[in-house]
């Protein structure tokens, strides 16, 4: 049983590199302020192929989410019902992530606050959240 | 464009299981019906455009369609939009007959994932796989549950769509899926990814689709008297992956829809009937409000007060749609638009408004609308 991996690419590098850190970390145009997920070469709004690697401050909120009740596949057998939730970061760049004290999404609402929680699978470390109940 | 090309003929298979048949075996099969519904010679067609196949994306695939169908066409080829290109093929093909590029198309489509290969619809989604998102169902169930929280929908106000079309589907003898649903049926279904349940999710099935498009005057010489004119056709491509769209619950259907309608020089109260792409049951409620029938949030209660039903409102999926007649995409809503309009659908819906297809891809990435008017 093998947890699936990231792709292993060159402009991607510096995103997985930073969780590894405990940072999320996402892109942000020198040229048009831009800022972006997940990571690619050039700017998706001026095309610029300037841009910086930023740090999030880690906190966001709930846009959606959804709760897998079947896995497809092994690796995720044992872990159902799990949560995979939309989370919009205060900076603006979205992802998908998993809210750990989620309860299976019975504890989700859509703006929930959520705060960063990195947590490693085997060698690659992700960028889960946890409810910011502050 | 308006009018001035028609679907002169339709064809398809049998849906559901085609055991050990290859899909462009089932597009002949299909293309064969649809020239004969025509009444037209193969030796006449010029033009052989194919929806690439979910399940088998391949290379130069329009030359091994054609090739089976014994065309050399003077246009040709085959088009990835997922389940947006049939109409948007259709709409090339008219824009190419004007353009005198080519004289009579058939468009086609056919897969078999039902007994071949399904896996591209539960496949891993990227580097998000990490997170545990996999299937094509997943990035509906974002929607659809955006949709539940932001507008506090009932589930059985979404389970009703399920519900109207499984009830056109039992009464069509060709459907995959001929099983009603009760409403409590659909309520008591585990979650497959919640919030959506088993009867949100459209059938996987063998086969395949064609039409014959021609233009109007072609029609008028050949004698064709069923012919369906084209009045309008648009698309919008979102472009985005669900989770990175500014807003969940609005698409480029609106841009599509509003280029149909100006096209058409109709307005909403014209159509009369709607076949809407159901890959589950969130899409049509979400192009029924990007069409602008009804007001964003309000699509669900549309269902729920019967609007979809043969006598609503505005009847939709009178063949009983992806979720029951086949979940081979978007042809087979095209071909129970063209037979409403000509008259002689299974389940007749009357009056003399026209009718409006969606067919989308990917998870709500293209879209792509016609608008056809009455036969003769
Ligand atoms: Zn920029």
């Amino acid at each position: 049983m093998s947890f699936p991996q990231p792709a292993d690419t060159p402009v991607a590098k510096p995103y997985w590199e930073a969780l590894k850190r405990g940072e999320l970390v996402f892109q942000r145009c020198r040229h048009c302020g831009e800022s972006w997920l997940p990571a690619r070469e050039s700017c998706p709004r001026c095309l610029s192929p300037e841009n910086d690697w930023v740090k999030s401050n880690g906190r966001g909120e709930v846009v959606s989410w959804i709760v897998y009740h079947t896995a497809y596949d092994e690796a995720f057998g044992s872990r159902v019902p799990y949560d995979v939730t939309l989370v919009k970061l205060d900076e603006g760049p979205q992802l998908l992530t998993n809210v750990v004290d989620s309860e299976a999404g019975k504890r989700l609402k859509l703006g929930s606050r959520v705060r960063l929680k990195v947590e490693s699978e085997g060698d690659v470390a992700l960028a889960r959240f946890q409810l910011d109940d502050d | 464009m308006r009018g001035k090309c028609v679907i002169a003929g339709v064809g398809h298979t049998a849906y559901g299981k085609q055991p050990g048949r290859d899909r462009v075996s089932l597009i002949v099969e299909a293309s064969r019906n649809a020239l004969i519904d025509a009444g037209v010679d193969k030796a006449v067609v010029d033009g052989v455009l194919v929806k690439m196949a979910n399940s088998e994306p391949s290379f130069l695939y329009g030359q091994r369609v054609a090739e089976a169908l014994g065309i050399r066409p003077k246009v040709g080829g085959s088009l990835d939009q997922g389940g947006a290109a049939n109409a948007a093929l259709i709409s090339y093909a008219s824009m190419a007959i004007d353009a005198g590029m080519m004289e009579i198309a058939i468009v086609c489509f056919g897969d078999n994932p039902r007994t071949g290969n399904r896996q591209v619809y539960a496949r891993p989604r990227g580097d998000d796989a990490v997170y545990g998102f996999y299937s094509t169902a997943a990035g509906y169930a974002l929607i659809h549950q955006r949709y539940k929280q932001q507008y506090s929908v009932p589930d059985a106000h979404i389970g009703a769509v399920a519900v109207t079309v499984r009830d056109h589907g039992a009464r069509n003898p060709n459907a995959q899926l001929k099983l009603p649903l009760t409403l409590d049926a659909y309520l008591d279904a585990p979650y497959l990814i919640e919030p959506m349940r088993r009867d949100d999710c459209c059938l996987v099935s063998d086969g395949a689709a064609a039409v014959i498009v021609m233009s109007a005057k072609k029609a008028g010489e050949l004698g064709i008297d069923h012919a369906v004119p084209i009045l309008g056709f648009g698309q919008g491509q979102e472009s985005w992956d669900v989770h990175l769209r500014p807003d969940l619950l609005r698409t480029m259907a609106i841009e599509s829809g509003e280029t149909a309608f100006r096209m058409a020089g109709l307005t909403h109260k014209d159509i009369g009937v709607a076949q809407l792409y159901d890959c589950f049951t969130i899409t049509p409620l979400i192009t029924l409000e990007d069409y602008g029938f009804c007001a964003a949030g309000q699509a669900a209660a549309f269902a729920a007060e019967g609007g979809f039903a043969l006598d609503g409102q505005l009847p939709m999926n009178t063949s009983g749609g992806l979720l029951s007649e086949t979940g081979t995409p978007g042809l087979p809503l095209i071909i129970e638009g063209v037979r409403q309009m000509r008259g002689d659908a299974n389940l007749q819906v009357g009056g003399d408004k026209s009718c409006i297809v969606s067919n989308q891809g990917g998870t709500m990435h293209t879209h792509s609308t016609l608008i056809l008017g009455r036969a003769g």
